[in-house]
């Protein structure tokens, strides 16, 4: 009975629950404006839809290819500084710039992705968060390219002659690739990429006896989920308009795997909303002024003690018991 | 030019056996526990910052550095208590979150006790500096230095000559195993973790005459201090302690012949490149997997 159960919650969805729940997604993100009334409301939700983004990518990695990265703020500041730079000193149309940023986090975690990847478990965990630390350094240091850790203004994002501008404006543009993102990832999970992928999370050498290219589709994992951050990055910096080297250093990376890790792993909607509960939960935890990090520190822990999977997960496994019972 | 060499090199030897100490504290509660402890710099802190808050208030420095240590255990053995020992079976990346967690909390704590401000210990035999070979050295430095090798030394007698410690590591060695004769594997977790903060927050109060003592100091010592102990190897003490020593003294000559904005950043290079060739670190078991 036991063993039925952790398929059934581990097994993708079939299509027609996969329609459902991108409905659901995209009734959520079409609403909440309506409840959103206030323009600060709206930034939290745009900001807690940047990092949802960051971690339906992100997800892939961690969550179905059982590969950690504590260094995607690193291809987040990429983004975020390619366009800024390019776009605002060299006058770079603005979606050249996202698209050049891209590519190039694509190509250099592609690079750095086949000798990485060999590492295991906290090995991986070390070069990765090496890599996020270096990135955040040099953004830091080369003042005269990024202002150093004052950070650096971005122009608005204009596209045909039309500027994004304001938070209404941008909820949409948030909301939509959001959305987007979920469905490729929704797609590539279903699809045999993802079957591949789980089966390396299951048992990497089982995969390889049964001739899984085990190697290509972690690399796949990741150059896919470095470039879901480089894109959210560039579009981020056009829409706060002021970037910092905080925004890809340590704290950024370990609170993106956070929120992946706390919505529930292996889980593309766990993964948006744990990007959107530790995206609200420190504005809310503001009531406890200097209590806040206590709070949050605390939180973060005996969540993880008694939900070890995740938010979504346990929540799912806890309906399916009340079910059978 | 010799000089030169000669003084970056002992500002690295004395911030590298900080690491060093640190990457120790990492490496003994890996081995007992299997746990990357994301809150090792803090235990530094805490050390770091109990020895200037209580000099400051009158009590005297060795007494203050016992208390700081023993903070730092207590923390350390409830750390391990309600978190690490209880999420025993979760995954790598959920016990580093648990610990992370754990960073942020104690953080949180020392803020609201100590203030977010820079705290000074006032060096323990004085500042004029000692003239070795045409290099200056702080006398700080040599209490640093000293103090890390006694407390090295004295980890290893423990590790190899004592019951309790010969228990540590055949737990280490074979957790099932180390059950079966009747060690309480519990109680060795508990206990690296004790060990781990000791050495953290002694380190902490002795290098904080040289840093100043602020309740962010632990974060970039805590992570220098998780290089080190993957360059040695995970799991493998003296391993740790020479990665410590590696990436300290090429920190401070990275720092005063190329570039001493990228001071940071050389001992993540070095790793990377390390990891590259050597996936097991320098000194690490090349280890076979078995499914």
């Amino acid at each position: 009975m036991v063993q039925i159960a952790a398929t059934r919650t581990t097994a993708s969805p079939p299509i027609n629950t996969r329609l459902l729940s991108l409905a659901a997604l995209a009734a959520v993100i079409a609403t909440l404006p309506l409840a959103l009334t206030n323009n600060f409301h709206l930034d939290i939700a745009i900001l807690a839809g940047f990092n949802a983004i960051v971690c339906v990518g992100l997800n892939l990695l961690i969550g179905y290819a059982g590969q950690i990265s504590l260094g995607h703020a690193g291809f987040f500041g990429i983004g975020a500084y390619a366009s800024g730079i390019l776009v605002t000193t060299y006058g770079w149309p603005p979606i050249a710039a996202l698209l050049a940023g891209a590519v190039s986090v694509g190509v250099l975690s592609f690079l750095l992705a086949k000798p990485i990847l060999r590492l295991k478990g906290h090995y991986l965990a070390m070069a990765t968060l090496g890599i996020g630390i270096i990135v955040s350094i040099v953004l830091r240091t080369e003042t005269g390219l990024t202002g150093g850790p004052d950070g650096m203004m971005v122009d608005s994002f204009k596209i045909f002659g039309l500027e994004l501008y304001g938070e209404k404006t941008w909820y949409w543009v948030v909301g939509v690739v959001l959305f987007i993102a979920v469905w490729l990832s929704l797609n590539l999970i279903d699809s045999p990429v993802g079957r591949a992928l789980r089966a390396v999370h299951g048992s990497e050498v089982a995969a390889e006896v049964v001739g899984v290219d085990t190697a290509r589709y972690k690399v796949m994992a990741f150059v896919v989920s470095a470039v879901f951050a480089s894109v959210a990055g560039s579009l981020f910096a056009h829409y706060t308009g002021l970037i910092t080297p905080a925004k890809a250093d340590f704290f950024k990376s370990i609170e993106l795997v956070t929120m992946v890790v706390f919505g529930g792993m292996a889980s593309t909607f766990g993964a948006v909303i744990g990007a959107v509960l530790l995206t609200v939960l420190p504005q809310a935890l503001t009531v406890f002024q200097d209590y806040s990090q206590i709070v949050l520190g605390a939180i973060l822990m005996f969540t993880m003690v008694f939900m070890p999977k995740g938010l979504l997960p346990t929540i799912e496994g806890l309906i399916a018991q009340r079910r059978r019972a | 030019m010799f000089a030169e060499f000669l003084q970056y090199l002992l500002s690295g030897l004395t911030i590298g056996a900080i690491y060093a100490l640190a990457g120790l504290g990492f490496s003994i509660i890996y081995n007992a526990s299997h746990v990357i402890n994301f809150a090792q710099g803090e235990f530094i802190m805490i050390g770091g910052m109990a020895a200037a808050t209580l000099t400051a208030s009158g009590v005297p420095l060795p007494l203050a550095i016992l208390m700081g240590c023993g903070g730092a255990m207590l923390v350390g053995v409830l750390v391990a208590k309600f978190t690490v020992e209880r999420a025993r079976n979760a995954s790598v990346v959920t016990l580093i979150i648990i610990t992370i967690g754990a960073s942020i909390f104690l953080r949180g704590v020392a803020e609201l006790v100590w203030g977010k401000d820079f705290k000074r210990l006032e060096a323990f035999s004085g500042e004029t500096p000692i003239n070795v070979l045409g290099a200056s050295m702080q006398p700080q430095s040599l209490w640093v230095i000293g103090c890390a090798a006694v407390l090295i030394v004295a980890i290893g007698v423990f590790f190899n000559r004592t019951l309790a410690g010969k228990a540590m590591l055949a737990t280490s060695h074979n957790r099932l195993a180390a059950q079966l004769v009747g060690i309480n594997v519990k109680r060795v977790v508990l206990i690296s973790f004790a060990l781990s903060a000791a050495l953290g927050a002694i380190g902490g109060s002795v290098v904080a005459p040289i840093t100043f003592s602020y309740t962010e100091m632990g974060i970039m010592l805590g992570l220098k201090g998780f290089t080190a102990a993957v360059l040695g190897g995970l799991g493998n003490g003296p391993g740790a302690v020479a990665g410590g020593l590696i990436v300290g003294i090429a920190e401070a000559l990275g720092a005063g012949y190329i570039s001493s904005a990228y001071k940071d950043a050389v001992a993540f290079v070095i790793i990377l490149l390390v990891l590259l060739f050597m996936p097991s670190g320098l000194f690490g078991k090349r280890g076979t997997e078995r499914v």
